[in-house]
């Protein structure tokens, strides 16, 4: 990879350009339906969520449509014990889902990496669910979950729980039930990046860790995981940000409920602006989730040292 | 293999071995794990990723009410009714449309931005840059209101037209930073040579880089294809007619009723798992070489 890029040195000195007819604008043109769909389907409707967020707007109640001010935020921060707690449970989702997701996609990664009978195999299987969609996966742990015929049913019947329990409608299983669900779909995501990252470890620096007669688990530590860390960083981020903002899985699976015990703040206003179309604070919770994202965004571009030149 | 990773991580232990690389006996030392320490894990985990789908299979083939853990007999009856009555033969050529029209757009329009990002020096080049990024940040599912609305102004709500553009333009970012990568990874010369024999720079572009792009282009296009084929917040915002809905919102429906139809709801998940398990078989080979090409290290 780097060594390919210095060949390329992509900034080429114009000297030689005789065969681009028009290198000027050439670029502008390339990435011009690019930046158009982005201007008009990301970057306008951030900013008309912006606007939105200081009206009172709700297309079923148009008379008090106008200008709020910052009413909408003094609510939602003083008034709205839902955002709260919204705003608490997708922290707690997000780091328990990335946390355990990072130690057993990193433990499956170190296992799949090995030489054994059978790799291929085992990969396709143990990465299988990564394809899968958060409602499809939805629909399968309906099916394991469900209170007559799903999975309580069976171990009732070696004697473990009892008949009829529903995990995802108890508040205290239901928690724990979600959390395995999507376990299940996100493990090999980061599995899958570290495995890619593994494959550019260099094997002279085991071979030579091993003539110095370093045990497999210093080797770990001092080779594999200093290689790993900047991967492992990027994708930790980037999937938090993935987990705070899909709602596909929660929404489907427990629709946020049971008495609102699983809603993060995504499915909330979501909520908000689909079920009550009060779209004005629904924008308002937005600009807050955004400013939540943004610190994120930061670290983000901080650890990637970005705009540090093309390599 | 890269160098820069290499001597990345090179201070602490290398310093210490003798230069010269001796030829050291073949195996390395990563690959002596003892076996059941690979085989027990594994097998534990597989177990954890396989009962889903086996649960899957079972409620989709056996005989609604029957309680057995073996799909026996095997009936096809929720097929039948899920394809014809669920209208899911419906929704499966809308996700299949879907699908695809998002794999071309965003692969066609990810490859001349990640050209140019790739080979041209230009003015706004970083803040572009700054903005594909900045643009992961932006959850789609908080733009739903907005995009409502602008799709309504476009006469495009229930048109499939709608979805496609809003999957395209959320794809985009990620794809061209990727395909822009892998671009970087095709040296300069070659196109520069290929000039020279008197080819312009799209057709050096199109013998030259584009052959050597294949495996960065099938990981970004199934991507493309199997996230657009997934995704559920959109088609479930933007489509309100049935005739016009997809799969995931055929299951969400289905998942949704009074009294679920387990038997429909699994052959119905079996029905939307088809394609994608089809794409991940094909691009399974490409996924780890497309990944540790281009992506993470960006």
């Amino acid at each position: 990879m780097a060594q390919a890029a210095a060949v390329a040195k992509p900034p080429a000195p114009p000297r030689r350009r005789r065969a681009s007819a028009t290198p000027r604008r050439l670029p502008y043109l390339l990435i011009a339906p690019a930046a158009l769909l982005m201007l008009g389907f990301i970057a306008y409707p951030v900013i008309s969520v912006f606007y939105y967020s200081l009206q009172n707007y709700n297309p079923t109640k148009p008379w008090r449509n106008g200008y709020a001010g910052f009413d909408n935020f003094v609510h939602a921060f003083t008034e709205d014990p839902i955002f709260w707690d919204t705003l608490v449970f997708s922290a707690k989702w997000v780091v328990v889902e990335v946390g355990l997701q990072l130690l057993f996609g990193l433990a499956l990664a170190l296992i799949v990496n090995q030489t054994f009978v059978g790799r291929g195999l085992g990969r396709a299987m143990v990465f299988s669910p990564w394809a899968v969609s958060g409602v499809l996966t939805s629909a399968i742990w309906v099916l394991l979950y469900n209170s007559q015929t799903g999975i309580t049913r069976y171990l009732a019947d070696l004697g473990l729980g009892s008949y009829g329990t529903s995990w995802l409608s108890d508040t205290s299983t239901v928690f724990p039930a979600a959390i395995v669900a999507d376990l299940w779909r996100g493990v090999p995501f980061f599995a899958i990046l570290i495995l890619a990252d593994l494959q550019s470890v260099s094997k002279d620096l085991y071979e030579a860790a091993e003539v110095d007669g370093a045990s497999r688990i210093k080797q770990f530590w001092h080779i594999t995981l200093p290689h790993l860390k900047d991967a492992i960083i990027l994708s930790t981020l980037l999937r938090a940000v993935w987990e705070f903002n899909n709602v596909d899985l929660l929404y489907t699976l427990t629709g946020g409920g049971p008495a609102g015990e699983t809603t993060t703040l995504p499915l909330y206003i979501a909520n908000t602006s689909v079920d009550a179309h009060n779209f004005g604070y629904a924008s308002a919770l937005t600009t807050v989730a955004f400013v939540i994202l943004l610190f994120c965004s930061m670290v983000y571009l901080r650890l990637s040292k970005f705009g540090g030149g093309d390599k | 293999m890269s160098t820069k990773e290499a001597t990345a991580v090179a201070p602490a232990p290398r310093r210490t071995v003798p230069e010269p690389q001796r030829p050291v006996k073949k195996r390395p030392a990563w690959d002596e794990a003892p076996r059941w320490q690979i085989y027990l894990p594994l097998s534990i985990y597989l177990v954890f990723t396989l009962i889903p789908f086996y649960w899957i299979l079972l409620f989709a083939l056996r005989p609604a009410g029957s309680t057995s853990l073996v799909p026996w007999p095997i009936t096809f009856d929720h097929f039948e009714k899920v394809w014809t009555e669920r209208a899911f033969a419906t929704y499966f050529e809308n996700s299949l449309l879907v699908g695809l029209a998002t794999l071309v757009m965003t692969t066609l329009v990810a490859l001349a931005g990640g050209y140019a990002l790739a080979r041209f020096n230009f003015k706004i080049k970083q803040a572009f840059m700054l903005a594909l990024l900045c643009s992961q940040f932006v959850p789609g599912a908080l733009l739903l209101v907005p995009l409502f609305e602008i799709f309504a102004e476009l006469q495009m709500i229930n048109s499939l037209g709608s979805v496609i553009i809003a999957e395209t333009v959320f794809q985009l970012p990620l794809s061209m930073i990727l395909i822009s990568n892998f671009i970087k990874n095709v040296p300069y010369s070659l196109e520069e040579a290929a000039w020279v024999d008197g080819c312009n720079r799209f057709t050096a572009f199109r013998i030259v880089v584009l052959p050597l792009l294949r495996p960065g282009l099938i990981a970004v296009g199934s991507f493309a294809f199997v996230h657009s084929w997934n995704h559920f917040l959109f088609a479930l915002m933007f489509l309100n007619n049935q005739s016009k809905q997809t799969i995931p919102v055929g299951l969400n429906t289905l998942m949704s009723a009074d009294s679920v139809d387990l038997g429909a709801l699994a052959a119905g998940g079996i029905i939307a798992a088809v394609p994608v398990v089809i794409v991940f078989a094909f691009i399974q080979k490409w996924l780890i070489t497309g990944f540790s090409a281009g992506a993470v290290k960006g």
